[in-house]
């Protein structure tokens, strides 16, 4: 009876792959199963290879120096050889082992590649340029201090960040609705924002009484710009009609801020925070070179002073894998918020 | 299931619209400042007066262009004419008010809220969502999608948008309400029954429609009158009373000469300008 709900089209669904018994499908299926264990097998072997290239280039050197790499490839080799194993039970293991194996194996096989250059064939001037064998080594050996760095690093970042992007949505949001504020603030804005924070390095050193609150100070002004940028231009160009259609419903100024304006601002507010939280890292970085006793940013120049190369890398895998964790949270939280834009239905 | 909606429909119907309010334009035009230098600004409305009197159903019909649009936007509040004056009961408009609910063109859903919250909206913007959650579920039921009440816009095709933005411009109950070209989108069967759920929520409360509508068989068999308008600058043409007996039969006698005469007019002042 209810025609009209009948003849909507359903949201696309992605079909599964059903396995049939028939003999061309299984055929496929044997071609699939081909290209799976070579998959599977891409990690394994890489490591086996790195391991066998590893052995053979550290003949010379101390054991000490290259034990934890031994073990390290060892422990990757018994690993990937489990997960293969396991795989064909564990689906969701599979799916991510297909997608991840080709771009892990690389990965090894470049670690080998570099140590074969550097231990190997010493292509690279020694102190300057150590083997992953001597980085993993440095990690591990200064694990405390490298923590404790990273712990630093990481509440100086969220601080000024959060700091900054609270300021900039107070401020985007304002300039972005009211035409005064718009008056008064755009030439401000202009004139200030291109600036980079760093530049304001000598004096936030003589305003600040402590390195600490000049550092957040600096990395908050780095993440202010680009995210009040970005959320005056998405609250400016909030489509009209959505505003019109509000205020036949009752809304008042407050409903059309927060429920109209700032919701349709969101996708651009996002793109904001994004090139405001790469602005964040290299503005931390270089608050804690100069300013602020702590963190990676101090490690890295810390251990340059030493000429302790080792330190350094182990410092700058460190900082790969924090900043790019921040990256991936914040994604998350975009997919979170804008799941209307991507399309992605919860039911 | 079907008669279990149909049931709370209905009480929905006599729910939806408040008792109506008169409305009257008089002598209202409204120009469009140019785009550039060199075009000419657009005279919108000229000189238009209409009075529509409280739980009157009202068709507007006229050929792209003439100011219907426009002609709604200003009794909405949203645009203010130039000269004339427009009331509402006894009170002069000034801005919008969810006394006077308008449904638009296009459906302009909040793309962000899902249909539900699309259709709460009227009521979160009054502030009143902590009273009237239970009326939600009915307006959902009322537009048919009840499966979907969790699906974001962009998942819905243009006849069920279009259903969306009626139910959450009803949810307000308005005294007056403003609909332009609201059923174009739909498919011709869905139309018919949006037709008739119209024409229920109208009669069970007589809330005054004002119904912008490019289709003359909608215009007939809803209205009691129809107001037909000609272009640059948007003028009452003439007004048509429509008197046939409710419920109407689409394809009775007095229908199709209705309808013949309308056509043979519109055709007659097309040809003249
Ligand atoms: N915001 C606007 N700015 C300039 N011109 C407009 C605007 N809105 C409508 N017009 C013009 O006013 C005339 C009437 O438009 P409209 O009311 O949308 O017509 P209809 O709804 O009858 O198709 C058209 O010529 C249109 O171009
Ligand atoms: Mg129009």
């Amino acid at each position: 009876m209810n025609v009209s709900s009948v003849q909507v089209k359903e949201p696309v669904q992605v079909a599964k792959a059903v396995e049939t018994p028939n003999g061309l499908a299984s055929s496929s299926l044997a071609a699939g199963s081909k290209m799976r264990a070579r998959t599977f097998l891409a990690v394994p072997t890489a490591t086996l290879i790195a391991f066998v290239v590893h052995l053979f280039v550290s003949q010379d050197e101390p054991a000490v120096d290259t034990r934890s790499y031994s073990v390290f490839l060892a422990g990757m080799f018994g690993l990937s050889v489990a997960a293969a194993a396991v795989q064909p039970l564990w689906s969701s293991l599979r799916r991510w082992m297909a997608h991840m194996c080709p771009i892990i194996a690389a990965t090894v096989l470049l670690l080998c590649l570099w140590e074969v250059i550097t231990s190997g064939l010493r292509l690279l001037p020694m102190p300057y340029f150590p083997s992953p064998a001597g980085v993993l080594q440095s990690l591990l050996n200064d694990r405390k201090l490298l923590f404790d760095s990273t712990w630093h690093s990481l509440l100086l970042l969220l601080s000024g960040y959060v700091l900054g992007v609270s300021i900039a949505l107070v401020t985007g949001i304002c300039i972005g609705w009211f035409p005064l504020a718009r008056y008064w603030g755009m030439p401000l804005l202009k004139a200030l924002g291109p600036i980079p924070a760093t530049a304001w390095v000598p004096l936030a050193m003589v305003l600040s009484p402590s390195g600490i609150f000049s550092a957040v100070g600096l990395v908050a002004l780095a993440v202010w710009f680009p995210v009040t940028m970005l959320t005056i231009s998405g609250i400016a160009n909030t489509r009209a009609s959505y505003l019109d259609v509000a205020r036949t419903l009752g809304a008042g100024p407050k409903h059309l801020i927060f429920r109209v304006a700032i919701p349709a601002a969101m996708p651009s507010i996002f793109i904001g925070l994004f090139m405001g939280l790469g602005t964040s890292f290299l503005t931390l970085i270089v608050a804690e070179t100069v300013g602020v006793k702590s963190g990676l940013g101090w490690y890295v120049s810390w251990a340059q002073g030493w000429a302790e190369y080792g330190k350094v890398y182990a410092a700058l895998v460190i900082m790969a894998a924090f900043f790019s964790t921040i990256m991936t949270v914040l994604f998350k939280v975009r997919d979170r918020v804008l799941v209307w834009q991507k399309g992605v239905i919860k039911w | 299931m079907a008669e279990r909606g149909h049931q709370v429909v209905a009480t929905t119907a006599t729910n939806a619209l408040n008792e109506g309010s008169s409305l009257r334009i008089v002598e209202v035009s409204k120009h469009f400042p140019a785009a550039d230098a060199s075009s000419e600004r657009t005279h919108a409305l000229d000189n238009i007066s209409l009075s529509v009197a409280a739980g009157e159903l009202v068709s507007v019909v006229g050929p792209s262009g003439c100011g219907k649009s426009t002609l709604l936007r200003l009794i909405a509040g949203l645009d203010h004419c130039d000269s004339g004056t427009l009331t509402v009961g006894a009170d002069a408009i000034h801005e919008p008010s969810a006394e006077r609910g308008l449904v638009f063109q296009d459906p302009n859903l909040f793309p962000w809220l899902t249909v539900r919250r699309n259709i709460e909206s009227g009521l979160v913007a009054r502030g009143v969502l902590h009273e009237k959650r239970h009326e939600v579920d009915e307006f959902i039921r009322l537009v048919g999608l009840e499966t979907f009440a969790k699906a974001y816009p962009h998942h819905l095709s243009g006849g069920m948008a279009q259903r969306v933005a009626l139910a959450r411009a009803l949810i307000n109950h308005p005294k007056v309400l403003l609909l332009d070209e609201p059923l174009g989108a739909l498919d011709a069967f869905t139309r018919m029954r949006m037709q008739d759920e119209v024409l229920r929520l109208w009669e069970a409360r007589g809330a005054t429609i004002l119904l912008v509508t490019h289709d003359i068989d909608e215009a007939i068999y809803m209205s009691n009158r129809i107001v037909i308008m000609t272009p640059r600058p948007g003028r009452v043409e003439r007004i048509i009373p429509v008197s046939l007996e409710r419920p109407r039969q689409r394809n009775s006698a007095e229908f199709l000469r209705l309808r013949g005469d309308i056509l043979e007019f519109l055709h007659f002042t097309r040809g003249a300008g």
